[in-house]
């Protein structure tokens, strides 16, 4: 049986002298401390919480920059550190270890290489490992929260310590068994074997491994060179599940009673409603149970989803305005012009050169394919909550304000997403899904129409980018940018977990608000440019935003490429070249050169098109992405129905070094993914705001990578740089991507592109829906379309 | 309510509903398979894509009330039951996708199998093999943005189709 939360919170109490009165020197270099926790089957747990990492951040002299040094990885890694014996692996009498993950699985493939992780240190095969998703457990503080590329770089070393320890208890229970002592002893694949042939399954030793009482144990891990799990390629552990049609997301759960529901919205962002006129007639609509208005429109439920659409679409609503009635682009932009911060004057030469840009990036909508849904079920003083969540904890919190009930009274379960891209760092529809179940005193399967998505949801912040750079004899003297941005949603715990480690930053992080400190940790220019400062300023916060597969780095690394092909211009040299030259470190060198190689940099190409490179440097790693972009007229005008087309990259090569990979075959998935995102952000996808609301209603609108914009030719290459500690995946791809298109469409038609994506002023191309009703007639021609 | 019936994966089904209600709800609400999934509702992400009498279609577009009892509908669960697989065994459509793991999330993966299986069928109809040109008219969204590794299963699979 595997403890609940409760049960672990007890051992760590028990266990609390142990932590406090024992110094981490005790154990050895690769020597980590643990326990095996009482009960009647083996239960790990890892014991980071002693002294800290080595520490990343001794100084901060001022040439490198802050996130050089300490980056927003190390902010999570040491976060979630003190609670690392909080989790827990199980190995039951069948051998199986079960895990429950304390993050939120949402396609970036953690539940596989945490699987992995257990498999390498246990010795057993991956299938024998489950890995589930914990629900909210308040009492892990910041290490309950997925984002920032973050989960396994945290988990790595926790989660193989845990690992370890079940092992060594498994060993000493055969030692014991087989009559030998635990050094002659063998595991394999879920077996130990004593030297004359005798042996025993994990599952036949799980109980005699289990101990009464709870155990500090100290454990060394497997060197690298002796992994034969950890870097091999392999398959998603839902792959099956999936191809079958059988993996359940939120709407595909059955839980009792729980109908359909959904939410008729204001037609300007953000407005509220006032009163449902017609209530009696949308009550006596065909399925329709239970009509209630809540905070954020009139929910109704119903026996399908499909009559739900129906009685929204009959609803006759008097609405309140929304705080940007009236706004659009312009007007938002306007204001952060007013707000961006001056450049500071550096002193240099009088004959140096001055390049000086200014980049506009729209709003984007970040929501995933799976539209927002929770099931909630609010009565008699208790409520139970299932949705995709990447803060669970927050989540139960926010539920709790709204509900008015007490977190303890809040179970809340975190189900794997369809998709999230930072989206699901907020628990919206949890909350809707509270409070609607609570104003009808029923359980409710609540989902967003996809028109709600674009039209209501997160969405990536309009920003604007300068960047003024100078340059002398052939040396770049200066290079300074100032990002403004509406501002972004920290809510979801980032902000606090940045406000709680203030004292611990490095010199200066502290004091900055909790945005420009994220802006401080991620930010890093890889070039040596002389005096270099970036700065964050925010300003407008009316809308609801958050950041999507990567907080700031895709907007200001376009910024920062498109001036560095500028100023190689400006000084004559290749693209490749000069950036060879300035690159400060040898890992971002080392996949520059890689992806340049491949991709054949420097080729003849045809007029209209040419070839665009970018790095990046984040997440304990590095990217580099070279491209082909065809801006021929031929191409840019082909015509595919309800699409953009434009311009198209017909070749790409990725190179990533993301520090140790644990399943190549994921990286590799997430690199293609990245690289659509970054695609659409420079070329294809935006929102308009336009009259107090945005127009794009749904994927007919809002243009993400499609089959037609994806490059027939694509390429990963995985460098490794031989370290030993992973780096982030999830939002790697997209920074470098999104970048080196940019700088092949400045190459390609001659005109460095000022406002992203490219075709944002281009006539909007798609018939708007309406705002009354504010979802679209679901269509009946459906017969006439098939193939 | 009229009662409407037809047949789903093989097997004759009789729901209860109003002619309006669109088959995506029926099939998903109603009779509670959950392969086909909803992400737009209006015939554009294709993320519902299922087959009807052997040809791709998006129920989220087709009203209960226009499906005829003699109507064969096959969902993600049924593809590889009611397509000549032997029986256990994955549709080799499937199988490429598990051999390319192209799944990500997984959301649009269901309608994305359904759709190539019904292309391939196509473009061979026409007595042709899948060409690049015919993969770029594939309209399923992927938000996860598998569409590289989505290619190179299609190609795998009508090999062994
Ligand atoms: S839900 Fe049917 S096509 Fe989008
Ligand atoms: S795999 Fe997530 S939407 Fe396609």
């Amino acid at each position: 049986m595997r403890p609940g939360p409760h049960t672990v919170l007890e051992r760590r109490v028990t266990t609390q002298s142990d932590l406090t009165d024992t110094s981490p020197a005790g154990a050895s270099r690769r020597g980590f401390l643990g326990y095996v926790l009482g009960g009647s089957t083996l239960v790990a747990a890892a014991d980071l919480g002693l002294g800290r990492a080595p520490a990343a951040h001794a100084a901060v002299p001022s040439p490198p920059q802050v996130a050089e040094l300490y980056d927003l990885e190390d902010l999570q890694t040491d976060a979630a550190r003190p609670t690392a014996n909080l989790i827990t692996i199980t190995v039951d009498d069948e051998g199986r270890a079960t895990f429950a993950l304390p993050r939120s699985e949402n396609g970036q493939g953690i539940t596989t290489s945490t699987a992995m992780l257990i498999a390498e240190e246990l010795d057993i095969d991956v299938e024998d490992v489950v890995v589930e998703l914990a629900p909210a457990r308040p009492e892990l503080v910041f290490n309950q929260l997925t984002g920032g590329s973050n989960t396994t770089v945290s988990t790595y070393t926790p989660v193989r310590v845990a690992a370890a320890i079940a092992k060594g208890a498994l060993l000493r229970a055969a030692a014991v068994q087989l009559r030998t002592t635990v050094d002659l002893l063998e595991s394999k694949a879920g077996v130990i074997r004593a030297p004359g042939g005798a042996s025993a399954t994990y599952g036949e030793l799980a109980r005699a491994a289990a101990s009464e009482t709870t155990q500090r144990v100290e454990v060394d891990l497997k060197p690298a060179s002796e992994f034969t799990t950890i870097g091999t390629p392999r398959n998603r552990v839902d792959a099956r599940d999936i191809v079958t049609g059988a993996k359940k997301f939120v709407t595909d759960l059955d839980v009792p009673d729980a109908l359909p529901t959904m939410v008729c919205r204001p037609p300007t962002l953000n407005g509220t409603p006032r009163a449902l006129r017609n209530r009696a007639e949308v009550l006596a609509m065909p399925g329709v149970t239970d009509v209630a208005q809540i905070a954020t429109g009139i929910a109704v439920r119903a026996e399908t989803f499909g009559q739900c659409i129906e009685a929204i679409r009959a609803m006759d609503v008097e609405w309140n305005g929304g705080p940007v009635d009236g706004e659009d682009d312009e007007s938002v932009l306007a204001g952060l012009r007013r707000a961006a911060l001056p450049m500071a004057v550096p002193k240099v030469p009088v004959l140096a050169k001055t390049v000086d840009l200014e980049f506009e990036f729209m709003f984007r909508s970040s929501a995933a394919l799976e539209p927002y849904a929770a099931i909630a079920d609010v009565r008699d003083g208790r409520a139970e909550v299932w949705a995709g969540l990447k803060a669970p904890i927050v989540a139960q919190k926010k539920i709790a304000e709204a509900i008015l009930l007490p977190t303890t009274a809040i179970t809340v379960n975190v189900v794997t997403g369809g998709g999230s891209f930072g989206h699901k760092l907020f628990p919206d529809h949890a909350v809707e899904a509270a409070r609607a179940s609570k104003a009808m005193g029923k359980p409710v399967k609540l989902m967003w129409h996809r028109a709600d998505e674009p039209r209501q949801g997160r969405v990536h912040p309009l920003c604007t980018s300068r960047v003024r750079a100078t340059h002398l004899a052939g040396q770049v003297l200066s290079f300074e940018q100032r990002h403004t941005s509406v501002e972004t949603d920290f809510s979801h715990g980032l902000g606090d977990m940045l406000s709680a480690t203030a004292a611990e930053l490095p010199p200066g992080v502290g004091n900055l608000s909790v945005a420009e400190g994220i802006f401080a940790l991620t930010q890093e220019l890889p070039y040596d440019f002389g005096v270099v400062t970036q700065l964050l300023t925010e300003a407008d916060r009316r809308f609801n935003t958050g950041s999507m597969r990567n907080i700031y780095s895709p907007d200001v690394r376009v910024a920062n490429e498109l001036v560095v092909d500028v100023l190689a211009a400006a000084l004559r040299k290749d693209p490749l070249d000069f950036r060879l030259q300035f690159l400060k470190d040898e890992r971002t060198r080392a996949v520059l050169e890689r992806a340049a190689e491949v991709a054949g940099w420097g080729k003849a190409m045809p007029p209209g098109t040419a070839m665009g490179l970018a790095v990046h440097k984040e997440y304990k790693g590095s990217t580099a992405c070279v491209v082909e972009l065809d801006c021929r007229p031929e191409t840019v005008g082909r015509t595919v129905r309800d699409a953009v087309t434009g311009p198209r990259v017909t070749k790409a090569v990725f190179a990533v070094d993301a520090g140790l990979v644990v399943n190549p075959r994921g990286l590799e998935a997430q690199m293609i993914g990245g690289f659509a995102d970054g695609l659409a952000l420079t070329l294809t996808s935006s929102l308009h705001l336009r009259d107090g609301h945005f127009l794009e209603a749904s994927w007919d609108n809002y243009f993400y990578t499609r089959q037609w914009n994806v490059p027939p030719d694509f390429r990963v290459e995985i460098v490794d740089a031989g370290v030993d500690q992973p780096g982030g995946a999830g939002e790697a791809g997209v920074a470098a991507s999104a970048a080196a298109v940019a700088c092949a469409y400045a190459r390609a038609t001659g005109s460095v592109p000022k406002r992203f994506p490219i075709n944002h002023d281009d006539p909007i191309s798609f018939e708007v829906k309406s705002f009354v009703p504010p979802v679209p007639a679901a269509p009946t021609n459906g017969r006439d379309l098939t193939y | 309510m009229p009662m409407h019936t037809f047949t789903v994966n093989g097997e004759t089904v009789t729901v209860d509903a109003d002619d309006d209600v669109r088959l995506l709800w029926v099939i998903r609400d109603l009779l509670g398979l959950t392969g086909p999934k909803y992400g737009c509702g209006i015939n554009v992400c294709k993320a519902c894509t299922s087959h009807l009498n052997g040809k791709a279609f998006n129920p989220c577009a087709v009203r209960v009330g226009d499906v005829a009892e003699s109507d064969e509908v096959t969902t993600i669960e049924g593809l590889a039951d009611t397509d000549g697989t032997p029986e256990g065994e994955l549709h080799p459509m499937q199988e490429a996708w598990l051999e390319r793991d192209v799944a990500q999330c997984g959301y649009c993966q269901p309608g994305q199998i359904m759709a190539a299986v019904a292309k391939v069928k196509q473009v061979r109809a026409e007595g042709r093999s899948v060409t690049e040109a015919d993969l770029d008219e594939i309209r399923n969204v992927c938000r996860c943005g598998t569409y590289t590794r989505i290619r190179e299963a299609v190609k795998l699979g009508a090999a062994r189709m």
